[in-house]
């Protein structure tokens, strides 16, 4: 409760969650609604500036931008949870798992294997498993989320480090409690707030590599709609149909920058030390 | 200090043969025999053959591995299939625009994000830091390739100031060239200033809360002059870790925004590749920018020991 | 008037008032000390007089230093003056400096900043002023890093950097908290050798009456931002008329009462030769892994009922012993054997086994996970029984243990932040308790306490130890609090105990030159005194 009411004060957290649930809305909707059929071509009404009918106007096959930004939502929304699921559920465990047995062979190996993957940005990933497999949208996917490991993963463990030198956690070994046990009641439970406003950064990180993912070709590939594919299609029309390139462009801009000021509110409202301060 | 440069050039060979092993199994293992993969599914068995031979498969991965790796030690990066010309040299063309592309970047956002997060920190809490803030918030939402192309439109198509894109060649003068290179690293440049000046401001400004500033302000120091004189180099060594961890996106982002300008350097030639199916090539592309990747994070490892004394050990 | 006269000295910080009608005053080449616990405002008029204080703080009344009024200074004035006429000394030497700057420039700076001499003669200035405090060059060049320097030496740094320029006052707030007994005895030594060349003033705040006691020529006790009493040192003591000076000065030198001898001949633990070896990270990458002997050859028994002290100085090994002792990390020599049981480190060891003990540490904010209620943490050691108590069982056990320890059954449902220190510290030995151990290790258990708190809990102790047959391993740096609490003491160093023995035998007739030099460094309030009369 306490928490609900410091959260609509914090400003950024308010700003920023509007704007992230607007996307998220938007995508939900998409299944159900949109303006206009974006899997219908309307050679007729081809490059209309925006109007009334045509909020966003439409593209050089006169499919409706403002649909397909909705539909696009989907495609960046889903790419990013999915590949931050992907680094948190692989990466949580391992950095647990690394800082309980630290300075062990299994640490040395996972830590080891991080930077080995840091040294790859996701966009080299998907280079990769494009030349083998081909682009889809499930190779976007894999490489952001091959990224996201790591990151979760070291954060995991310089928090839990810190977190298994601290009495309270003397006390459950004292106990006779095993190390799985401890990673999962006292360690975990302590480093959700960082996971959380991490989880946020990778988000929006993740809409953005998406969109350059799509954009280069790597990812989302036709018929599925995508941000990133709207801006490339958009590029050679861009001097006599600026809003092809606009409206998918602040998409972007607005989603990712809601998501980023959600993190800051989120990382105010859950520091224990700002909280202590206030109780 | 020479002691822990030498450990970090151990770590940064191992770093390099272990990544050499997974792209030479990402690309030439997992998807089998690489002959009939890059001569798509309608060859000729005789065709394949040859190519078979041409690239030296018959012996096993463990040894084509090996030729592979000291193949590159001696500069020799093999053939490209589509080409028929040496990769080594296709990619020394390319590399005279990513590489100075990415320098010119980094150098702009290290010029504009370090005076913006030092103001910013300096002046907390002012209308001042509120703006620089603002602007750096939507600078980290802001995708590069857009950036760009939002660029193209104002700069090169309504003010004429430069061209939409290409590259002239070095040979046709530096300024040219230089003059060709900079939409594409101010597009590159903006986003990571943007976080380089945030953290820069919070690390500034954690430091300013360090008991040694307190003592430096009991010696008579003022606020600023402790600013310059003792937080600044504290404050170096997280934002030294960001510059190394954001050029990994920088060259990610590099090979993006040269699709959106049209500049043959490495990220044209890797996609062209991928397309063609000339896996040699995008092997050999991938290797190089891990080998930037790594070799950045070792410049950077250097670089905190000259910050930082703790880690030179005693001399 | 006085060289040093604070006057009327308010001060609130956003609203919340923090000191009320503060004064103080001091003569040139006197030490005055000021003392309080925790909270009582001594750090701020320290800061106050530094003009040093934190963002929304509002400071009136007058702060006069050989005439001027430090209170009516602008900034630009008071840096001028910081550092040059007043320097100041901080608690905590491990991060008062700056880690990438040498010694020299630092102590080079004071100089330099005041705009005084040249670089090279600022060069001199700062050798000169480190061979004062004690570094002499050959073994400390102005080209040393902080981080090549201990905890004492780091203290005579940031002390040189504030005497470079021979101020009037010399503020030190909490210069020996953070150091050992021996390193804060030489450092007290130099403050006053200091004064005595330099015929300035001292402000001395301390939380330690033997401290001031042995050292300050006029204290000024403080309590929530006002002082309560101030005098000439042994006057006031001798003489002492607020309840506060009164209750600080009895807890000061508290001895519980420890009830009968209830030590049986039973051996509850045993650690034989006990040896715990280290693996120092690898000098080069090529070179051989060193070891470094924390524990060396360690032997001693502790029989049920017993109260058994163990101290020595930070690095001797105590610390490293206590984990071997909990089965926390394995031996590489010797045995550890409860009840005739040996101890194995992991999660090898047998739950009725670690059912025998349990641990209280030393930081009352560190020991507890934030995110769980009173009653998980209380109950955690539970684990360890046969059938784990379920529902109201668990419930009336945990109500049970704080009950015993003083505290409310009702406190079961708060969250740990709600508690001071000295409750924090209840709910700690309550959570030791829970399982009805043999053995409790305290390990520093009451050395975070103001030392009207520790008192309090040393009774509870006490009073459970004698009540519940329990025995204690008390493990400390201070000994003072030993002596108090315990029937026999050992004293460690480098790894090794170098001597053993009844208590009051080896405090009043010490054998080891270590011991000598322990209790002789350790200041006393008793001894303080009594010097004076005789």
């Amino acid at each position: 409760m306490q928490f609900v009411k410091a959260a609509l004060r914090n400003r950024s957290f308010m700003i920023g969650a509007t704007l992230a649930f607007i996307f998220i809305g938007a995508a939900l909707i998409s299944f159900l609604w949109t303006p206009f059929d974006v899997t219908k071509l309307d050679i007729a009404h081809k490059l209309q500036k925006p109007s009334a009918l045509h909020w966003f106007g439409t593209d050089h096959f006169g499919r409706d931008i403002f649909a397909m930004i909705m539909v696009g939502a989907r495609t960046s929304i889903a790419v990013a949870v999915v590949a931050v699921g992907i680094g948190i559920i692989l990466g949580v465990p391992l950095g647990l798992a690394a800082a309980a047995r630290k300075d062990s062979l299994l640490d040395e190996i996972i830590m080891r294997t991080n930077d080995l993957v840091l040294a790859f940005p996701a966009l080299l990933i998907a280079i990769m498993i494009t030349a083998v497999f081909g682009p889809s949208v499930i190779n976007a996917i894999i490489a952001i989320g091959i990224f996201n490991i790591p990151v979760f993963a070291r954060l995991t463990r310089g928090a839990a480090l810190s977190l298994w030198t601290r009495d309270f956690v003397l006390s459950a070994r004292v106990a006779g409690k095993n190390q799985t046990r401890i990673s999962i009641e006292h360690i975990l439970p302590n480093i959700l707030n960082l996971l959380i406003v991490q989880g946020s950064i990778q988000f929006s990180l993740g809409i953005l590599a998406e969109a350059g993912l799509s954009y280069v070709g790597l990812g989302a590939q036709p018929p599925i709609p995508s941000w990133g594919r709207m801006l490339a299609e958009s590029q050679t029309m861009i001097s006599f149909a600026p809003h092809l390139a606009i409206f998918p462009g602040m998409a972007i801009v607005l989603t990712v920058l809601g998501l980023n000021l959600m993190g800051d509110g989120l990382r105010d409202l859950l520091d224990p030390r700002l909280r202590r301060s206030r109780t | 200090m020479l002691r822990y440069s030498l450990k970090r050039l151990l770590s940064l060979g191992l770093s390099l043969l272990a990544a050499s092993a997974v792209i030479f199994l990402a690309i030439e293992v997992v998807p089998g025999d690489p002959a009939s993969y890059m001569l798509g599914i309608n060859a000729q068995p005789d065709t394949v053959a040859a190519l078979r031979e041409e690239l030296g498969l018959n012996v096993s991965a463990f040894e084509r591995y090996i030729t592979w790796v000291t193949g590159m030690l001696t500069g020799d990066f093999g053939v490209s299939y589509t080409y028929r010309t040496p990769v080594v040299d296709m990619i020394g063309d390319r590399i005279m625009i990513s590489l100075p592309l990415a320098i010119y970047a980094l150098t702009l956002s290290t010029l504009i994000a370090f005076p913006a997060g030092i103001l910013a920190a300096s002046k907390r809490g002012t209308a001042t830091d509120v703006s620089i803030m603002g602007a750096t918030q939507l600078g980290v939402a802001i995708p590069n390739f857009w950036f760009a192309m939002l660029l193209v439109v104002f700069f090169a198509i309504n003010l004429r100031w430069f061209s939409a894109g290409g590259f002239p060649g070095w040979d046709k003068g530096f300024f040219v060239s230089m003059k060709a290179l900079t939409l594409p690293a101010i597009s590159l440049a903006l986003p990571q200033a943007s976080i380089l000046a945030r953290v820069m401001r919070s690390a500034l400004i954690d430091t300013m809360n360090e008991d040694f500033i307190r003592t430096a302000r009991a010696k008579g120091l003022t606020k600023r002059q402790a600013m310059w004189k003792h937080a600044l180099r504290n404050a170096m060594i997280p934002v030294l870790t960001i510059i190394g961890l954001q050029f990994s996106f920088l060259m990610a982002g590099a090979i993006i925004i040269e699709n959106v300008f049209f500049l043959p350097g490495l990220g044209r030639l890797v996609f062209q590749s991928i397309s063609q199916r000339d896996l040699i090539v995008v092997e050999s592309v991938v290797m190089l920018l891990v080998f930037a990747v790594v070799l950045v994070t070792f410049i950077v490892d250097i670089a905190y020991a000259a910050v930082d004394p703790r880690l030179r050990g005693r001399s | 008037m006085n060289f040093l006269q604070i006057e009327n000295l308010n001060l609130s910080i956003h609203g919340t008032p923090i000191l009320k009608n503060v004064a103080l005053s001091a003569a040139k080449g006197e030490i005055i000390g000021v003392i309080g616990e925790s909270g009582s405002g001594k750090s701020m008029t320290a800061f106050s007089v530094m003009n040093l204080l934190p963002t929304g703080a509002e400071v009136s009344g007058k702060i006069i230093l050989d005439g001027q009024d430090l209170l009516t200074k602008s900034e630009p004035e008071m840096c001028a003056i910081r550092g040059s006429d007043i320097g100041m000394i901080f608690q905590e030497p491990m991060t008062a400096l700056n880690p990438v700057k040498t010694i020299g420039d630092q102590v080079a700076e004071t100089v330099l900043i005041h705009g005084k001499t040249s670089r090279s003669k600022a060069n001199e200035i700062a050798r000169d002023t480190l061979n004062r405090v004690g570094l002499p060059a050959e073994q400390f060049p102005l080209t040393r890093y902080p981080h090549e320097l201990s905890g004492g030496q780091r203290q005579r740094v940031v002390i040189a950097m504030a005497i470079a320029l021979r101020p009037k006052l010399l503020i030190a707030d909490e210069p020996t908290t953070a150091l050992d007994v021996t390193t804060q005895a030489q450092i007290l030594d130099l403050l006053k050798q200091l004064v005595a060349e330099d015929g300035m003033c001292l402000m001395l705040i301390t939380h330690d009456l033997g401290v001031v006691a042995e050292v300050a020529d006029h204290i000024v006790i403080m309590k929530d931002g006002e002082v309560v009493e101030s005098g000439e040192t042994h006057a006031l003591f001798r003489n002492m008329q607020h309840p506060y000076t009164k209750a600080l000065f009895e807890a000061s030198s508290h001895v519980p009462d420890k009830g009968d001898e209830r030590a049986s001949k039973t051996p509850l633990l045993e650690v034989r030769n006990a040896i715990r070896d280290y693996i120092t990270p690898r000098k080069s990458v090529f070179g051989k892994p060193q070891t470094f002997r924390a524990v060396n050859d360690v032997s001693f028994v502790l029989h049920d009922g017993e109260n058994l002290g163990l101290v020595g100085e930070s690095g001797c090994g105590k610390s490293t012993l206590t984990r071997a002792i909990l089965g926390l990390e394995a031996l590489q020599g010797g045995e550890i054997r409860i009840h005739d049981v040996p101890v194995e480190a992991g999660t090898h060891m047998p739950r009725d086994l670690r059912r025998k003990m349990q641990v209280v540490f030393q930081d009352p904010y560190g020991s507890f996970n934030p995110r769980h209620k009173v009653a998980r943490l209380v109950a955690e050691p539970l684990h360890l029984l046969e059938s784990e108590p379920k529902g109201a069982e668990r419930r009336q056990a945990v109500e049970e243990a704080l009950i015993e320890v003083g505290m409310q059954p009702a406190d079961a449902n708060k969250y740990i932040h709600e508690f001071s220190g000295g409750q924090r510290q209840r709910i700690a030995i309550a959570r030791a308790l829970i399982i009805k151990p043999n053995l409790i290790i305290l390990d520093e258990a009451v050395s975070a306490l103001d030392v009207s708190i520790r008192a309090q809990i040393l009774d509870l102790l006490a009073d459970l130890s004698s009540r519940l047959n329990l025995s204690y391993l008390f493990i400390s740096h201070d000994l003072s609090v030993v002596r108090s609490v315990t029937d026999r003491v050992m004293v460690m160093k480098s790894g090794q105990i170098v001597e053993h023995g009844e208590t009051e035998a080896v405090f009043t007739n010490p054998q080891h030159e270590y011991t000598k030099t322990l209790i002789a460094a350790a200041p006393s309030l008793q001894d303080a005194l009594e010097k004076e009369y005789t």
